[in-house]
Protein backbone atom coordinates (compact mmCIF):
# COMPACT_ATOMS: atom_id res chain seq x y z
CA UNK A 1 0.00 0.00 0.00
CA UNK A 2 1.37 3.43 -0.85
CA UNK A 3 2.37 5.72 1.82
CA UNK A 4 0.12 6.64 5.09
CA UNK A 5 -2.06 10.05 4.62
CA UNK A 6 -4.90 10.71 6.85
CA UNK A 7 -8.62 10.80 5.38
CA UNK A 8 -9.96 13.83 6.23
CA UNK A 9 -13.64 13.43 5.88
CA UNK A 10 -15.90 16.31 5.46
CA UNK A 11 -18.90 15.24 7.71
CA UNK A 12 -18.87 14.00 11.37
CA UNK A 13 -18.31 10.47 11.12
CA UNK A 14 -21.32 9.69 13.64
CA UNK A 15 -23.82 7.49 11.78
CA UNK A 16 -27.30 7.75 13.70
CA UNK A 17 -29.06 5.87 10.90
CA UNK A 18 -28.18 2.38 10.40
CA UNK A 19 -27.62 -0.03 7.78
CA UNK A 20 -29.56 -3.11 6.70
CA UNK A 21 -32.80 -0.36 6.24
CA UNK A 22 -35.68 -1.07 3.63
CA UNK A 23 -34.61 1.85 1.28
CA UNK A 24 -34.11 0.81 -2.28
CA UNK A 25 -30.83 1.13 -3.84
CA UNK A 26 -29.46 4.29 -4.41
CA UNK A 27 -32.09 6.06 -2.75
CA UNK A 28 -32.08 9.96 -2.13
CA UNK A 29 -34.34 10.16 0.88
CA UNK A 30 -31.40 7.97 3.18
CA UNK A 31 -29.29 10.16 2.82
CA UNK A 32 -31.13 13.34 3.66
CA UNK A 33 -31.94 11.59 6.99
CA UNK A 34 -28.04 10.43 7.25
CA UNK A 35 -27.10 14.12 7.00
CA UNK A 36 -29.53 15.56 8.85
CA UNK A 37 -28.91 13.58 11.98
CA UNK A 38 -25.46 13.94 12.01
CA UNK A 39 -26.05 17.27 12.40
CA UNK A 40 -28.64 17.38 14.98
CA UNK A 41 -27.23 14.73 16.43
CA UNK A 42 -28.64 12.09 19.04
CA UNK A 43 -31.15 14.13 21.14
CA UNK A 44 -33.26 14.56 18.94
CA UNK A 45 -36.70 13.03 18.46
CA UNK A 46 -38.41 12.59 14.27
CA UNK A 47 -42.31 12.67 14.12
CA UNK A 48 -42.42 10.45 10.76
CA UNK A 49 -46.02 10.42 8.62
CA UNK A 50 -46.80 7.57 6.36
CA UNK A 51 -44.38 7.88 3.86
CA UNK A 52 -41.06 5.82 2.41
CA UNK A 53 -39.17 6.69 5.41
CA UNK A 54 -42.02 4.98 7.54
CA UNK A 55 -40.85 1.61 5.58
CA UNK A 56 -37.10 2.61 5.25
CA UNK A 57 -36.99 2.59 9.15
CA UNK A 58 -37.87 -0.90 9.43
CA UNK A 59 -40.88 -3.24 10.93
CA UNK A 60 -41.77 -3.52 14.72
CA UNK A 61 -39.84 -3.90 16.74
CA UNK A 62 -37.01 -3.15 14.39
CA UNK A 63 -35.39 0.35 13.67
CA UNK A 64 -32.61 1.39 11.73
CA UNK A 65 -32.66 4.81 13.50
CA UNK A 66 -30.67 5.51 16.57
CA UNK A 67 -33.41 8.36 17.39
CA UNK A 68 -36.45 8.21 19.17
CA UNK A 69 -39.22 7.95 15.98
CA UNK A 70 -43.14 8.51 16.77
CA UNK A 71 -45.07 7.47 13.25
CA UNK A 72 -47.91 9.50 12.87
CA UNK A 73 -50.98 9.66 10.56
CA UNK A 74 -49.76 11.12 6.95
CA UNK A 75 -51.68 14.41 7.48
CA UNK A 76 -50.25 15.24 10.96
CA UNK A 77 -46.02 15.12 10.47
CA UNK A 78 -46.40 18.77 11.87
CA UNK A 79 -49.05 18.88 14.34
CA UNK A 80 -47.55 15.92 15.88
CA UNK A 81 -44.38 17.16 16.23
CA UNK A 82 -45.87 20.57 18.13
CA UNK A 83 -47.65 18.30 20.40
CA UNK A 84 -44.38 16.39 20.82
CA UNK A 85 -42.90 19.42 21.82
CA UNK A 86 -45.29 20.67 23.70
CA UNK A 87 -44.99 17.92 26.10
CA UNK A 88 -40.98 18.02 26.49
CA UNK A 89 -41.65 21.64 27.56
CA UNK A 90 -44.07 20.44 30.21
CA UNK A 91 -41.69 18.28 31.77
CA UNK A 92 -38.84 20.62 31.53
CA UNK A 93 -37.00 19.19 28.18
CA UNK A 94 -35.99 22.27 26.25
CA UNK A 95 -32.82 20.50 25.12
CA UNK A 96 -34.40 17.93 21.94
CA UNK A 97 -34.65 18.96 18.75
CA UNK A 98 -38.05 17.89 17.90
CA UNK A 99 -38.38 17.33 13.99
CA UNK A 100 -41.20 16.48 11.59
CA UNK A 101 -39.83 14.67 8.60
CA UNK A 102 -42.22 14.32 5.81
CA UNK A 103 -42.26 13.73 1.90
CA UNK A 104 -43.50 16.02 -0.70
CA UNK A 105 -47.10 14.39 -0.55
CA UNK A 106 -47.30 15.10 3.29
CA UNK A 107 -46.18 18.29 2.62
CA UNK A 108 -47.12 19.46 -0.29
CA UNK A 109 -50.83 18.31 0.00
CA UNK A 110 -52.15 16.31 2.74
CA UNK A 111 -49.93 18.18 5.42
CA UNK A 112 -49.81 21.64 4.31
CA UNK A 113 -52.92 22.46 7.32
CA UNK A 114 -50.85 21.05 10.14
CA UNK A 115 -47.60 22.69 8.81
CA UNK A 116 -49.40 26.01 7.85
CA UNK A 117 -50.87 25.91 11.76
CA UNK A 118 -47.10 25.27 12.76
CA UNK A 119 -45.82 27.83 11.05
CA UNK A 120 -48.17 30.49 11.97
CA UNK A 121 -48.05 30.07 15.35
CA UNK A 122 -44.15 29.69 15.05
CA UNK A 123 -44.03 26.10 17.38
CA UNK A 124 -39.92 25.70 17.98
CA UNK A 125 -40.12 22.70 15.35
CA UNK A 126 -37.24 22.11 12.72
CA UNK A 127 -40.22 20.50 9.48
CA UNK A 128 -38.51 18.53 7.06
CA UNK A 129 -39.44 17.78 3.31
CA UNK A 130 -37.65 15.19 1.74
CA UNK A 131 -38.78 15.68 -1.92
CA UNK A 132 -38.52 12.68 -4.45
CA UNK A 133 -41.58 14.19 -6.49
CA UNK A 134 -44.31 11.84 -6.08
CA UNK A 135 -46.14 9.73 -3.55
CA UNK A 136 -43.57 6.79 -3.55
CA UNK A 137 -45.05 4.68 -1.28
CA UNK A 138 -47.62 4.24 -2.31
CA UNK A 139 -46.30 3.30 -5.94
CA UNK A 140 -45.61 6.55 -8.07
CA UNK A 141 -48.82 8.56 -7.69
CA UNK A 142 -48.67 12.70 -8.80
CA UNK A 143 -48.17 14.68 -6.06
CA UNK A 144 -48.40 18.93 -6.18
CA UNK A 145 -44.73 18.70 -6.44
CA UNK A 146 -43.93 16.82 -9.43
CA UNK A 147 -43.16 18.79 -11.50
CA UNK A 148 -44.37 19.56 -14.97
CA UNK A 149 -43.89 16.76 -17.97
CA UNK A 150 -43.23 13.86 -15.52
CA UNK A 151 -44.87 10.75 -15.78
CA UNK A 152 -46.56 9.07 -13.05
CA UNK A 153 -48.72 6.25 -12.79
CA UNK A 154 -51.93 8.60 -12.31
CA UNK A 155 -49.81 10.70 -14.81
CA UNK A 156 -49.02 8.49 -17.79
CA UNK A 157 -47.70 9.37 -20.77
CA UNK A 158 -50.44 10.44 -22.62
CA UNK A 159 -51.43 12.75 -19.62
CA UNK A 160 -48.34 13.95 -18.19
CA UNK A 161 -48.46 16.13 -15.53
CA UNK A 162 -49.45 19.89 -17.19
CA UNK A 163 -48.93 21.77 -13.76
CA UNK A 164 -45.89 23.25 -12.66
CA UNK A 165 -44.79 21.89 -8.89
CA UNK A 166 -46.03 24.12 -6.10
CA UNK A 167 -43.66 26.61 -4.75
CA UNK A 168 -43.88 25.53 -1.08
CA UNK A 169 -41.12 27.50 -0.17
CA UNK A 170 -42.71 30.81 -1.21
CA UNK A 171 -45.24 29.60 0.59
CA UNK A 172 -43.48 28.88 3.54
CA UNK A 173 -41.54 32.29 3.39
CA UNK A 174 -45.64 33.86 3.42
CA UNK A 175 -45.20 32.40 6.93
CA UNK A 176 -42.66 34.86 8.08
CA UNK A 177 -41.17 31.70 9.67
CA UNK A 178 -37.24 32.57 10.97
CA UNK A 179 -35.69 30.16 8.73
CA UNK A 180 -35.91 28.11 5.34
CA UNK A 181 -33.20 26.39 3.34
CA UNK A 182 -33.59 24.13 0.42
CA UNK A 183 -30.43 21.57 0.06
CA UNK A 184 -29.84 18.61 -2.18
CA UNK A 185 -28.08 15.82 -1.07
CA UNK A 186 -25.54 16.18 -3.93
CA UNK A 187 -24.46 19.14 -1.51
CA UNK A 188 -23.95 17.31 1.83
CA UNK A 189 -22.10 20.16 3.42
CA UNK A 190 -24.56 22.28 2.57
CA UNK A 191 -26.99 20.21 4.09
CA UNK A 192 -25.15 19.24 6.64
CA UNK A 193 -24.56 23.24 7.55
CA UNK A 194 -28.36 24.26 7.27
CA UNK A 195 -29.36 21.83 10.05
CA UNK A 196 -26.86 22.79 12.27
CA UNK A 197 -28.16 26.10 11.28
CA UNK A 198 -31.99 25.60 11.65
CA UNK A 199 -30.72 23.47 14.76
CA UNK A 200 -29.52 26.67 17.02
CA UNK A 201 -32.74 28.96 15.85
CA UNK A 202 -35.79 29.24 17.74
CA UNK A 203 -39.60 28.71 15.57
CA UNK A 204 -40.42 27.10 12.99
CA UNK A 205 -37.74 26.21 10.76
CA UNK A 206 -38.10 24.37 7.27
CA UNK A 207 -35.74 22.76 4.80
CA UNK A 208 -36.90 21.69 1.60
CA UNK A 209 -33.77 18.89 0.53
CA UNK A 210 -34.21 17.31 -2.76
CA UNK A 211 -34.11 13.66 -2.90
CA UNK A 212 -33.61 11.74 -5.69
CA UNK A 213 -35.57 8.20 -6.11
CA UNK A 214 -34.14 5.59 -8.49
CA UNK A 215 -37.65 3.52 -8.80
CA UNK A 216 -39.80 6.63 -9.03
CA UNK A 217 -38.09 8.60 -11.71
CA UNK A 218 -36.68 5.50 -13.65
CA UNK A 219 -33.74 6.84 -13.21
CA UNK A 220 -30.49 4.12 -12.64
CA UNK A 221 -29.64 4.35 -8.83
CA UNK A 222 -25.94 4.89 -9.38
CA UNK A 223 -27.08 8.67 -11.03
CA UNK A 224 -28.69 9.28 -7.82
CA UNK A 225 -25.85 12.29 -6.59
CA UNK A 226 -25.56 13.22 -10.01
CA UNK A 227 -28.91 14.09 -10.88
CA UNK A 228 -29.02 16.09 -7.56
CA UNK A 229 -26.13 17.75 -8.33
CA UNK A 230 -27.84 18.51 -12.36
CA UNK A 231 -30.60 20.01 -10.55
CA UNK A 232 -28.89 22.53 -8.96
CA UNK A 233 -26.42 23.51 -11.73
CA UNK A 234 -29.53 23.92 -14.09
CA UNK A 235 -31.32 26.14 -11.38
CA UNK A 236 -34.65 23.68 -11.34
CA UNK A 237 -33.81 23.32 -7.88
CA UNK A 238 -31.29 26.25 -6.69
CA UNK A 239 -30.18 26.11 -3.00
CA UNK A 240 -30.89 29.10 -1.10
CA UNK A 241 -31.82 30.31 2.50
CA UNK A 242 -34.87 32.62 3.79
CA UNK A 243 -34.63 34.68 6.63
CA UNK A 244 -37.47 35.76 8.40
CA UNK A 245 -39.82 35.50 5.41
CA UNK A 246 -37.49 38.18 2.99
CA UNK A 247 -33.92 37.67 3.58
CA UNK A 248 -33.23 35.43 0.44
CA UNK A 249 -29.47 34.25 0.41
CA UNK A 250 -27.91 32.38 -2.56
CA UNK A 251 -26.33 29.30 -0.82
CA UNK A 252 -24.52 27.83 -4.40
CA UNK A 253 -24.43 30.77 -6.97
CA UNK A 254 -24.41 28.72 -10.30
CA UNK A 255 -21.93 30.60 -12.96
CA UNK A 256 -22.68 29.09 -16.20
CA UNK A 257 -26.39 27.63 -15.88
CA UNK A 258 -26.81 24.38 -17.67
CA UNK A 259 -29.80 23.21 -20.18
CA UNK A 260 -31.78 21.29 -18.36
CA UNK A 261 -32.09 18.79 -21.36
CA UNK A 262 -29.12 16.56 -20.19
CA UNK A 263 -31.29 16.21 -16.67
CA UNK A 264 -34.15 15.04 -18.12
CA UNK A 265 -32.74 12.68 -20.45
CA UNK A 266 -31.08 10.69 -17.67
CA UNK A 267 -34.83 9.75 -16.55
CA UNK A 268 -37.29 7.46 -18.01
CA UNK A 269 -40.24 9.97 -16.19
CA UNK A 270 -39.40 12.16 -18.71
CA UNK A 271 -38.54 10.05 -22.17
CA UNK A 272 -41.62 10.78 -23.78
CA UNK A 273 -41.33 14.65 -23.82
CA UNK A 274 -40.65 16.13 -26.93
CA UNK A 275 -38.16 19.09 -27.94
CA UNK A 276 -40.86 21.89 -27.90
CA UNK A 277 -42.02 20.67 -24.64
CA UNK A 278 -38.32 20.15 -23.40
CA UNK A 279 -37.77 23.73 -24.56
CA UNK A 280 -41.34 25.16 -22.71
CA UNK A 281 -39.45 23.80 -19.74
CA UNK A 282 -36.57 25.30 -20.16
CA UNK A 283 -38.60 29.14 -20.25
CA UNK A 284 -40.06 27.73 -17.04
CA UNK A 285 -37.04 26.99 -15.31
CA UNK A 286 -35.27 30.64 -16.33
CA UNK A 287 -38.19 32.63 -15.50
CA UNK A 288 -38.65 30.79 -11.84
CA UNK A 289 -34.58 31.74 -12.01
CA UNK A 290 -34.91 34.82 -12.71
CA UNK A 291 -37.53 35.66 -10.48
CA UNK A 292 -35.47 33.72 -7.43
CA UNK A 293 -32.64 36.36 -8.30
CA UNK A 294 -34.92 39.36 -8.09
CA UNK A 295 -36.11 38.32 -4.59
CA UNK A 296 -32.24 37.84 -3.62
CA UNK A 297 -31.04 41.58 -5.15
CA UNK A 298 -33.89 43.07 -3.53
CA UNK A 299 -33.18 41.82 -0.14
CA UNK A 300 -29.59 42.63 -0.41
CA UNK B 1 -28.47 1.86 22.99
CA UNK B 2 -25.87 -0.77 23.66
CA UNK B 3 -28.84 -3.33 23.01
CA UNK B 4 -29.47 -1.12 19.56
CA UNK B 5 -26.31 -2.74 18.17
CA UNK B 6 -27.75 -6.41 18.02
CA UNK B 7 -27.84 -7.93 14.82
CA UNK B 8 -30.65 -10.62 15.80
CA UNK B 9 -34.03 -10.25 14.72
CA UNK B 10 -36.44 -10.18 17.47
CA UNK B 11 -39.00 -12.55 17.67
CA UNK B 12 -41.60 -12.29 20.50
CA UNK B 13 -43.17 -15.95 21.07
CA UNK B 14 -45.94 -14.67 22.65
CA UNK B 15 -48.45 -11.05 23.27
CA UNK B 16 -46.84 -11.55 26.69
CA UNK B 17 -43.10 -10.18 25.33
CA UNK B 18 -44.41 -7.62 23.78
CA UNK B 19 -43.36 -4.32 24.99
CA UNK B 20 -46.70 -2.05 26.30
CA UNK B 21 -45.90 0.40 23.75
CA UNK B 22 -44.97 0.14 20.30
CA UNK B 23 -41.37 0.97 20.66
CA UNK B 24 -38.64 -0.33 18.61
CA UNK B 25 -35.74 -2.88 20.66
CA UNK B 26 -33.78 -3.19 18.12
CA UNK B 27 -31.76 -2.39 15.26
CA UNK B 28 -31.92 -3.22 11.33
CA UNK B 29 -28.72 -4.91 11.22
CA UNK B 30 -30.45 -8.37 10.90
CA UNK B 31 -31.41 -7.49 7.72
CA UNK B 32 -28.57 -8.60 5.88
CA UNK B 33 -28.94 -5.83 2.30
CA UNK B 34 -25.98 -7.83 0.69
CA UNK B 35 -28.20 -10.63 -0.71
CA UNK B 36 -30.22 -7.87 -2.81
CA UNK B 37 -27.29 -7.03 -4.58
CA UNK B 38 -26.35 -7.81 -8.62
CA UNK B 39 -23.04 -5.65 -8.76
CA UNK B 40 -20.51 -5.57 -6.17
CA UNK B 41 -18.10 -2.58 -6.01
CA UNK B 42 -14.87 -3.41 -5.80
CA UNK B 43 -12.26 -0.49 -4.30
CA UNK B 44 -8.86 -0.57 -5.90
CA UNK B 45 -6.59 0.65 -2.51
CA UNK B 46 -3.66 1.39 -5.29
CA UNK B 47 -5.03 4.01 -7.06
CA UNK B 48 -7.19 5.36 -4.05
CA UNK B 49 -6.20 9.26 -3.13
CA UNK B 50 -8.26 8.77 0.46
CA UNK B 51 -10.82 11.68 -0.15
CA UNK B 52 -13.72 10.32 1.78
CA UNK B 53 -16.15 10.76 -0.90
CA UNK B 54 -17.41 7.16 -1.24
CA UNK B 55 -18.20 7.44 2.30
CA UNK B 56 -19.46 10.06 2.00
CA UNK B 57 -22.23 8.69 -0.51
CA UNK B 58 -23.06 5.84 0.22
CA UNK B 59 -26.74 5.18 1.03
CA UNK B 60 -26.66 2.07 2.97
CA UNK B 61 -23.52 3.15 5.54
CA UNK B 62 -21.90 0.33 4.07
CA UNK B 63 -18.31 1.82 3.43
CA UNK B 64 -16.42 1.92 6.23
CA UNK B 65 -12.76 3.66 6.96
CA UNK B 66 -10.13 1.27 8.70
CA UNK B 67 -6.49 2.48 8.50
CA UNK B 68 -7.26 6.01 6.57
CA UNK B 69 -8.47 3.52 3.89
CA UNK B 70 -12.54 3.03 2.42
CA UNK B 71 -13.52 -0.66 2.40
CA UNK B 72 -17.05 -1.97 1.81
CA UNK B 73 -19.47 -3.97 3.73
CA UNK B 74 -20.67 -6.77 1.52
CA UNK B 75 -23.49 -7.81 4.34
CA UNK B 76 -24.53 -4.75 3.95
CA UNK B 77 -24.09 -3.13 0.95
CA UNK B 78 -26.80 -2.69 -1.76
CA UNK B 79 -24.76 -2.40 -4.66
CA UNK B 80 -26.23 0.61 -6.07
CA UNK B 81 -22.91 2.21 -7.50
CA UNK B 82 -22.83 5.34 -6.42
CA UNK B 83 -19.79 5.15 -5.23
CA UNK B 84 -18.35 3.87 -8.25
CA UNK B 85 -19.70 6.58 -9.76
CA UNK B 86 -18.70 9.46 -7.53
CA UNK B 87 -15.51 8.02 -7.26
CA UNK B 88 -13.27 11.62 -8.20
CA UNK B 89 -10.55 8.73 -9.79
CA UNK B 90 -12.76 6.06 -10.98
CA UNK B 91 -10.74 3.53 -8.47
CA UNK B 92 -13.99 1.83 -7.61
CA UNK B 93 -14.83 -0.98 -10.35
CA UNK B 94 -18.56 -2.77 -10.16
CA UNK B 95 -18.23 -6.48 -11.05
CA UNK B 96 -20.83 -8.87 -11.55
CA UNK B 97 -21.89 -10.73 -8.61
CA UNK B 98 -21.23 -14.44 -8.89
CA UNK B 99 -24.04 -16.29 -7.27
C1 LIG C 1 -54.82 9.62 5.31
C2 LIG C 1 -54.00 8.73 4.46
N1 LIG C 1 -54.18 8.73 3.12
C3 LIG C 1 -53.41 7.94 2.35
C4 LIG C 1 -52.44 7.13 2.88
C5 LIG C 1 -51.63 6.24 1.99
N2 LIG C 1 -50.25 6.70 1.82
C6 LIG C 1 -49.26 6.28 2.62
S1 LIG C 1 -47.76 6.90 2.20
C7 LIG C 1 -48.44 7.73 0.89
C8 LIG C 1 -47.56 8.52 -0.02
C9 LIG C 1 -46.51 9.34 0.63
O1 LIG C 1 -45.91 10.18 -0.31
P1 LIG C 1 -44.83 11.22 0.13
O2 LIG C 1 -45.30 12.00 1.30
O3 LIG C 1 -44.39 12.00 -1.07
O4 LIG C 1 -43.62 10.33 0.64
P2 LIG C 1 -42.79 9.26 -0.22
O5 LIG C 1 -43.50 7.98 -0.11
O6 LIG C 1 -42.71 9.75 -1.63
O7 LIG C 1 -41.46 9.21 0.43
C10 LIG C 1 -49.82 7.53 0.82
C11 LIG C 1 -50.70 8.10 -0.21
C12 LIG C 1 -52.28 7.14 4.29
N3 LIG C 1 -51.35 6.40 4.89
N4 LIG C 1 -53.07 7.95 5.04
S1 LIG D 1 -39.30 4.35 -3.55
FE1 LIG D 1 -37.81 5.99 -3.85
S2 LIG D 1 -37.83 7.24 -2.00
FE2 LIG D 1 -38.87 5.29 -1.56
S3 LIG D 1 -37.24 3.98 -0.67
FE3 LIG D 1 -37.30 3.59 -2.87
S4 LIG D 1 -35.80 5.00 -3.78
FE4 LIG D 1 -36.24 5.72 -1.70
S1 LIG E 1 -22.49 0.21 -4.19
FE1 LIG E 1 -23.87 1.65 -3.12
S2 LIG E 1 -24.42 0.57 -1.22
FE2 LIG E 1 -22.59 -0.44 -2.02
S3 LIG E 1 -20.86 0.57 -1.03
FE3 LIG E 1 -21.18 1.60 -3.01
S4 LIG E 1 -22.52 3.35 -2.52
FE4 LIG E 1 -22.64 1.90 -0.77
MG1 LIG F 1 -42.68 11.73 -2.20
Amino acid sequence: MKKPRTMKLSLPDEELVGSGNLACQGCGATLAMRYVLKALGQRTVLCIPACCWSVIDGPFPHSCLDVPVYHCAFETAASTASGVKAGLEMVGDTETTVVAWAGDGGTFDIGIQALSGAAERNDDIIYVCYDNEAYMNTGIQRSSATPFGAWTTTTPVKHFKNRPKKDIDAIMAAHRIPYIATASIAYAEDVYKKAKKAKDIQGTRFLHIYAPCPTGWKSRPEDSIRLARMVVQNSIFPLYEIENGEKYTLSIKVKDKKPIHDYLKLQGRFRHLTEDQIKFMQEEVDKNWARLLRKVESSD
Amino acid sequence: MIRKKEAKKIVFQSEKEMPMMPMSLGSMLYNKTGAWRNIRPVVDLENCIQCGICWKFCPDMSIFIENEFPYVNYDYCKGCGICAEECPVKCIAMVEEEK
